[in-house]
Formats: C-alpha cells, sequence, structure tokens
C-alpha cells in the first residue's frame, strides 16, 4: 500500500474536522476525495500532506508511519486551488525551486525542467511571470512544480476549482492523460461529483468529516452506501414509507422488502435512469401527468406528478424522447425498475411530503 | 520566546517615540497651572489663530473635496493624452518640503511677477495674506482626497452607474445618487487627512504669511510666536489643544477606515 | 457632441487646469528662478560653507533616519500583523497619529520630554546623546514623523501573503528560515521599499518640528529647509532657490528610482496603475485582537 491512513481524527478547537477516517490507496492510484465544504476532505488531504498534525490516528506512507515527519521531509508534492505560484519568481524558476533546495546541481535542474515545461506544453512562457499567465497555464505550473523533485505522492486541493469551465474541462482530461502517462500515486479533493467521478479511479465520499464510502465511480453510483451518498452523487428520487407486510406502499407504488422487518421506516431510493415513462397510458402500470420538460443536451430531463402528488424525475435519452410526442400537461405512464433501501442513521424522520397512503399492486414492466 | 521579545520591543519603541512625547507635552501644558492654560488659549492672539486656522480649513477642505472628486473622477474614467503626467502631479506635494511650497508661491505672486503685478492692479493682496495662506494650505493637501477616492472607484466600477441610467437616472441624478454615496467613506477619509494636514500645516503658511501678528497667524503661527518669545506655557497649551484636536481626528480617521473598507470587500 | 462628452471634456479641462494652476505653475516658477543666474551660480550657492553643511547634515539625518525607520518599522509591521496581543488595536491606531498631529506640535513635544529637563534627558546627556539643539534631535524629530510610512507600507503586502506560498515551499523541502528569505522576503520587498524611499524623501523636507527641536544653529543643526527659510527671511532668493532645487531634483530622483524597483518583474506599467489597484493601508477590523 502506498499510503495508509488508520483512525485518522482531528480538531479545531471545538470544532471535529475529521472523525475516525480509515482507508488504504494503491501504488499509482488516482483517488478522488469528494465531499461538499466543511466536509473534512481538505484537512484529510492537508494532514496526510503534514501541513496539519492529527489529533489521533496514524498515517503510513511507503509503509513507514509518517505522523512524526515533518512537511519538508516527507517528499510529497501539493497542488493549491489558487497556484500559490511565486510572484516574484519566473515559470522557470518556480518549476526549479524544490529542485535548488534540494541542491541538484544546474545541469539536472535544466534538464528536469526542460522536461516538465514540455510535457506540460509550457515550452513558450518559460521565462514569462505568474501574473502574465492565463489561469489553465498557471494551474499547470503549479503541478509542474510540485512533480519536479519526483514525489512519491501528488496531492492536489481542488486544482481546478478556480478556473472557468471550459478549461476546467480541458484539464481534467489533461490530468487523466498525466496521471497515466506519469503513474504517480494522486489524491485530489473536489466537491464536484462529476468531476470526481470522471478522473478517479476510486471515490472516497466524505460528509461532516466522516468518511461514508469507498469504491469506484459505478459502486458509488450505483450501490451509494448510505443517504448522504445516494443524495450527493448524481440525482436520486427519493421516498419514505414503512415497511407493512414485507412491502413499502407509497402512494399507488409497491417496494418488496422481504428483509426488512415490519413497522420500519425506510427510504427508497432511484435514479431517475430507472424511470421508464411512455405516452401510451397502458404501457406501464403508473398513472401520471407530464410536468416539465428539461432538454439536457445528452439527454431530457422529465417531470412527472403522481394522483397522489409525488413528483418523480425520469431521464430519457433522445432517440427515445423523438419516438414519442410529449407535452406539458399530457397524461403518460411509469414504472420503476430498480431501486434500493437506504440505510438511515436512527430512526424514521419527520416527513414533508403529505402522508403516504399504502396501496396494492405489484409493480411490473 | 522570540515572540514576547518581538512585541516587547515594539512596545518600548512606540512608547520613547509616540506616547512619551505626548503624555510628557500633556503634563507640562498644566504646568502653571489651570487658569494659566485657560488664560493662554483665551487670549485674542491664541483666539485669532483658531479662527484663522478654522476658516483656512474650512475653504481648503470644500476647494478639495470639489476638485479632488472631479480629479479622480477623470484619473480614472478619461483616457487622454497626458494622464500619467497628471497622475505624477498629484503625487508632488507629498515630496515638496513645505517651505520650500511656501518660496514657490512667493516666486509665482511676488511683486515683481506677472500674476503678482495682475492681482495687485486688481487690488487683491496674495502673499502676506489669506489667499496665499489658503494657496498654500491646498497644495499640501491637494493628494490626500484624489488618492483615497481613486482605488475606491477603481474598485466599484462602473456597473452601479450604468444600471441607474438603464433605470432612467440622468446624469446629475446618477452622480448624486449613486456614485457620490458609494465613494462616502473614501470622502470622508480623505476629508479627515486634509483638515489634518490643514490644521497642521506650518512650514509652507510661516514663509507666505509674513506672519504678521492678529492678522495672519494661524494656530499653528501662534504657537511658534510663543515659542520664541520664551512663552513656554502658552505655546504648549496651545499645542495641546491641537494635539487634543489631532486625536479627534485620528478616532474619525480609525472609523472611516473600518468602513472604508467594508465597502470596498 | 453629446452632453455626455462635453461634459467629460468641461471636467477634464477643470481638473487639468486646477492642478496646473496648483502644482505646474510654482513647480515652473522656481524652475525658472534657477536657471535664471545660470548653471554656474546655481553651483556657487550651493557650494558656500553654509548651504552646504546644511544639505550634508540634512541628507546625513534622513539617511539614519531611514535606516531606523526601516528596521524598526519592518518589526513593528510584522509585529502588528502576525501576533495578537492585548493593546494591538492601540498600538495600530496609534502608528496614524504622526499624520494628525501638526509637526510644530511634534517639535514642542520632543523638545519637552528629551530636554535637559527631564530625567529622561539628562539621563541622555550623561549618556553623550543630547537632543535639544543638536544632530540627534533632528533624526528623532525625522523619526516621529516618518514613523508610519514603513509600518503603512508593509502591513498590506504581509496580510496580501498568502499562508499558502508559504506551505507550497513547505512542501517542496524548504526550511521555514529558507522560505522567509527566499519566498516571504521578495514578495513583501515592494511594500519595504516604498516605506523606506518615501521615509527619505518626508524627511528630507521636514521642518516644523526640527526648527523646534534643533533650532537654527549654522553649520551645526541648521538642515536645508531651515537654511531656506533663512535665505528668504533675508531677502535672498539665489540662496533659497539653489538649495530648494537641489532638495527637489534629489527627492524626484529617489522617487523615480522607487517606481523603477517596484514595478511588478517583466512589466513596464507606470506605477500609478499599481497604486491605484493598491488596497487601503489599514487592517480590517475582523483581523484586530
Amino acid at each position: 500500500m502506498k499510503i495508509k491512513v488508520r483512525g485518522l481524527t482531528k480538531q479545531f478547537g471545538s470544532v471535529q474536522a475529521v472523525s475516525g477516517v480509515s482507508f488504504q490507496v494503491k501504488e499509482g492510484e488516482l483517488l478522488g476525495l469528494l465531499g461538499p465544504s466543511g466536509s473534512g476532505k481538505t484537512t484529510v488531504l492537508r494532514l496526510i500532506a503534514g501541513l496539519e498534525t492529527p489529533s489521533g490516528g496514524d498515517i503510513y506512507i511507503d509503509g513507514k508511519r509518517v505522523n512524526d515527519l515533518s512537511v519538508q521531509d516527507r517528499n510529497i508534492g501539493f497542488v493549491f486551488q489558487h497556484y500559490a505560484l511565486f510572484k516574484h519568481l519566473t515559470v522557470f524558476e518556480n518549476i526549479a525551486f524544490g529542485l535548488k533546495i534540494k541542491k541538484w546541481k544546474p545541469a539536472e535542474i535544466e534538464q528536469r525542467v526542460a522536461e516538465l515545461l514540455r510535457l506540460m506544453s509550457l515550452d513558450a512562457v518559460e521565462h514569462r511571470y505568474p501574473h502574465q499567465l492565463s489561469g489553465g497555464q498557471r494551474q499547470r505550473v503549479a503541478i509542474a512544480r510540485s512533480l519536479a523533485p519526483r514525489p512519491s505522492v501528488l496531492l492536489l486541493d481542488e486544482p481546478f476549482g478556480a478556473v472557468d469551465a471550459k478549461v476546467r474541462q480541458e484539464l481534467r482530461e489533461w490530468l487523466i492523460r498525466l496521471h497515466d502517462r506519469l503513474n504517480v500515486t494522486s489524491l485530489f479533493v473536489t466537491h464536484d461529483q462529476e468531476e470526481a467521478m470522471e478522473v478517479s479511479g476510486r471515490i472516497i465520499v466524505f460528509s461532516k468529516g466522516k468518511l461514508e464510502q469507498i469504491g469506484s465511480p459505478a459502486e458509488v453510483y450505483e450501490e451509494p452506501a448510505t443517504e448522504f451518498v445516494a443524495r450527493f452523487i448524481g440525482a436520486m428520487n427519493i421516498l419514505e414509507g414503512q415497511v407493512l407486510n414485507g412491502v413499502v406502499k407509497i402512494g399507488s407504488l409497491e417496494f418488496p422488502a422481504p428483509n426488512i422487518p415490519d413497522h420500519v421506516q425506510v427510504q427508497v431510493g432511484f435514479r431517475p435512469y430507472y424511470v421508464k415513462v411512455s405516452e401510451d397510458p397502458r404501457r406501464y402500470r403508473q398513472p401520471a401527468t407530464l410536468r416539465h420538460i428539461y432538454f439536457l443536451g445528452v439527454a431530457y430531463r422529465l417531470e412527472i406528478e403522481t394522483g397522489e402528488g409525488l413528483i418523480l424525475r425520469s431521464r430519457m435519452n433522445k432517440e427515445e424522447f423523438r419516438q414519442y410526442r410529449l407535452e406539458v400537461g399530457q397524461p403518460v405512464s411509469f414504472a420503476v425498475t430498480h431501486f434500493r433501501f437506504l440505510p438511515q442513521e436512527g430512526m424514521a424522520f419527520p416527513s414533508s411530503a403529505p402522508p403516504q397512503l399504502l396501496d396494492a399492486g405489484p409493480l411490473t414492466l | 520566546m522570540m515572540r514576547r521579545l518581538f512585541i516587547g520591543s515594539v512596545w518600548v519603541y512606540f512608547a520613547l517615540l509616540l506616547i512619551g512625547p505626548i503624555l510628557y507635552l500633556a503634563v507640562q501644558s498644566f504646568d502653571e497651572g489651570i487658569s494659566a492654560f485657560w488664560r493662554e488659549v483665551t487670549k485674542p492672539e491664541a483666539l485669532h489663530g483658531f479662527t484663522l486656522t478654522l476658516e483656512i480649513m474650512a475653504i481648503v477642505l470644500v476647494v478639495n473635496l470639489v476638485f479632488g472628486t472631479i480629479t479622480a473622477l477623470v484619473l480614472v474614467r478619461q483616457h487622454f493624452v497626458g494622464r500619467t503626467i497628471l497622475s505624477g502631479l498629484i503625487d508632488l506635494p507629498f515630496s515638496v518640503s513645505p517651505v520650500i511650497a511656501g518660496f514657490m508661491l512667493i516666486l509665482l505672486f511676488g511683486p515683481e511677477t506677472i500674476l503678482g503685478t495682475f492681482f495687485g492692479t486688481l487690488g487683491v493682496k496674495v502673499l502676506f495674506a489669506m489667499p496665499a495662506m489658503v494657496l498654500a494650505t491646498l497644495f499640501a493637501t491637494f493628494p490626500f482626497v484624489v488618492r483615497e477616492l481613486t482605488p475606491l472607484l477603481q474598485t466599484i466600477g462602473t456597473d452601479a452607474e450604468e444600471a441607474a441610467r438603464t433605470l432612467g437616472a440622468n446624469e446629475w441624478q446618477v452622480f448624486l445618487k449613486v456614485t457620490l454615496p458609494m465613494l462616502r467613506w473614501g470622502f470622508v477619509y480623505g476629508a479627515t487627512l486634509t483638515v489634518a494636514r490643514a490644521i497642521g500645516e506650518f512650514g509652507a503658511v510661516l514663509v507666505v504669511s509674513g506672519n504678521i501678528l492678529l492678522l495672519t497667524q494661524t494656530a499653528t503661527l501662534h504657537i511658534y510666536q510663543s515659542y520664541v518669545d520664551f512663552n513656554y506655557v502658552g505655546a504648549n497649551a496651545v499645542a495641546l489643544t491641537l494635539l487634543a484636536v489631532s486625536f479627534a481626528i485620528l478616532t474619525v480617521l480609525e472609523l472611516a477606515k473600518a468602513k472604508a473598507a467594508a465597502t470596498v470587500a | 457632441m453629446s452632453t455626455h462628452t462635453l461634459l467629460q471634456l468641461a471636467l477634464r479641462s477643470a481638473a487639468v487646469g486646477y492642478v496646473s494652476l496648483l502644482i505646474l505653475f510654482p513647480l515652473a516658477a522656481i524652475a525658472h528662478q534657477s536657471f535664471v543666474g545660470g548653471i554656474d551660480h546655481f553651483i556657487q550657492d550651493i557650494g558656500t560653507p553654509q548651504a552646504s553643511s546644511a544639505l550634508v547634515l540634512t541628507l546625513e539625518a534622513a539617511f539614519i533616519t531611514t535606516v531606523i525607520n526601516a528596521l524598526f518599522g519592518t518589526l513593528s509591521a510584522i509585529v502588528l500583523v502576525r501576533y495578537e496581543f492585548p493593546g494591538r488595536w492601540f498600538l495600530n491606531a496609534l502608528v496614524d497619529l504622526p499624520f494628525a498631529i501638526p509637526t510644530l506640535v511634534t517639535g514642542l513635544m520632543i523638545a519637552a520630554i528629551y530636554g535637559p529637563t527631564t530625567i529622561l534627558g539628562m539621563w541622555l546627556q550623561q549618556g553623550g546623546v543630547t537632543v535639544l539643539y543638536h544632530k540627534p534631535g533632528i533624526v528623532l524629530a525625522m523619526l516621529f514623523v516618518t514613523m508610519p510610512f514603513t509600518i503603512r507600507s508593509l502591513q498590506p503586502v504581509l496580510m496580501e501573503l498568502e499562508r499558502e506560498q508559504e506551505e507550497v515551499a513547505f512542501t517542496l523541502g524548504a526550511s521555514p528560515w529558507t522560505t522567509f528569505l527566499k519566498v516571504t522576503v521578495p514578495s513583501v520587498l515592494p511594500g519595504l521599499l516604498t516605506g523606506v524611499f518615501l521615509t527619505f524623501v518626508r524627511a528630507l523636507g521636514e521642518f516644523g518640528s526640527i526648527v523646534i527641536v534643533a533650532g537654527n544653529i549654522p553649520m551645526k543643526t541648521q538642515v536645508a529647509s531651515v537654511y531656506v527659510y533663512g535665505e528668504i527671511e533675508s531677502y535672498n532668493p539665489q540662496g533659497a532657490t539653489s538649495v530648494s532645487v537641489f532638495i527637489l531634483l534629489i527627492s524626484f530622483l529617489v522617487l523615480g528610482l522607487l517606481e523603477r524597483l517596484t514595478r511588478p518583474p517583466g512589466e513596464r506599467m507606470p506605477r500609478w496603475f499599481r497604486w491605484s489597484k493598491r488596497p487601503l493601508p489599514m487592517i480590517r477590523p475582523s483581523e484586530i485582537g
């Protein structure tokens, strides 16, 4: 294991920023730390870097316990969201900084910096100063600078947070290619779940200082381990109901719950893609009215309202949409083809939706 | 710890240089008792000095606010040949010694100069009278308002004003209801500095006024007169009065700073 | 022409006109005066024992003041920005005091507390340092009036200095000391230079406080500004002009040098563009204590 984190906790005054986080990172992995602001993901990154000291727990890099090792000695590369480039130095000098500290010979420095400049397509701006560069260029310089001394681990804190959407997309793809090429173990922090899904080999989802789930993008998306993950990643329809006679009935919808005891309050989650809608009212079992149509570029999102006033989201690809002639206000039929029960902390929440009536009838496609 | 040493040194530095002298002056002024203090501060020369200083300060304040604002607006919003020169000139008074400033005015308005004779024929006495003193003070205080408004104008930009125009406001309304209010705290800050400088102006006014007792003696000139006449109690008393005013000004300054920062943030 | 453009032109004329009358004309007057006598006369006037001694004294004292101010000003700025301690807001407000106090009053204060009548004054005198009517008085007065410059120039750049720049240096292997030398200092250098150079120029021109503290002893404690005053009072415009112009030239040179030195690297923008983007020199209330 390249990095091992065990029972990591960090307190700032009375605030518990990180509680009992444990995970392992393989050599050469590109791991995304995902979560909303305040979830502790950046703190975990900084703890691994040595920019903060843990209140409890252990951190191992390359098998060695590094809790007591200073930042300077951990041989990590760190990239900040706002680049933190040295304003008084040129691009070349910025990248060479770490090498000078480590007392590399001038010829070696020349070679290494040139190599990185080429790799990052920064040859043309070698002699420019940070304020003369674009946002994308600055970020690449920041990354080059951190990679120059050949760190064993690369840590990136919201690396693409400060650039435009288009540039962000390009930088993401570029980072993936770079990682493929160099194979440095990399951890990066982001609050953008799309970014995490696109870039990471595995994702860790954080919430309120705790590790909610760790898994591949597919795992985290398809099989969210907690309600938080389900809500945070991708869009999700979430309904609440009580188990009675092995079934959860919400409105006219029925969800079989064979393994859950009766009277337990549960949350049922299903992705919009698994809500099938048709303009033929007999195609599917459940009736509804089409309330909104949103065009998303790659697909359509439909909002439908059931007889009991439940609003559900459905996703339909373009080909399918064009087969129908759907209009707002039109009666449609729908079915839920896949769903999950989401584990909850503690007991039932008060539901803000109107009380759900239990009905009968199994689901069919 | 090093920290204690540093903080301690700074306290000592401030105490020796600032706090000590101020406290001592306060004590000294009452050396001969409160009645002596009061007597000195209310005698005709002193009162005349205070009045004259206030008059000059008032005129200077108004002129500076008007022209300072205009200059700041022109500098930030307009682009023209000579803009850089203009900005360089604005900073100039800071680098000129007050005595030299006064001297330049003498050279400009002296009895044998064009301007001097021109005003002479009009019957207006410039040198050794109010006009020159006002001019000298204007020279010394000019940069303050401009310098405080310019960064504010830059940061605030024209968006709010453009929005006002789309809502139908004419130029004058935009200026009064949008531009000026946004610059509010910059004005206060600039005005406060102007007032402080105007009250404290000495060298230029000394040169340009001829220091004529009860006619062209400002408060500072009166202090100087007293000092030269060995009337230390008198000098200290009036000085302390000005010092108290300075403290009041300083308080306003600090408040204005805080508010101005909040606007820009 | 639209009324808008007319208005703009009117404003521009007003501004340019005012600045020309107030600042350009007086400058022109003294420039003219200095050429009236010719270069040789100019050099002669400066060369007189009294004039040259005044100039040398002024430059010396200003230099010493600048050095002391740089050292203690930097220390003060760092302490005020980086440390929290009781009374910090008080000290910070005090820094602005020299801006608010008339220089004459400054002179009186310093003369009072450091004069021969106080314990402090006597103690210093025994140590060989006489303030009143002596050179140390000049430096002390200059120190007082220039005190805010270094501190106020350094504070904003110190506050702007992102923690992250220092942290990055750590991750790249730099020790705290190396980071200070190679990252912190270069970042704040423009602020430091500005404070230092402004101090020097201000000290050169100081009059009110020095006249009280150091008096007017020719060849001993007569600084350039006091000398000029003397010449004016004796109806000797030539002498006054030459020394004035000399001081002005040095001031302009120093400021020009500052402008060059504080340009962002690789840039040719004139100072006022940057000066207009400079944040107001202050501590935000949230940062106090």
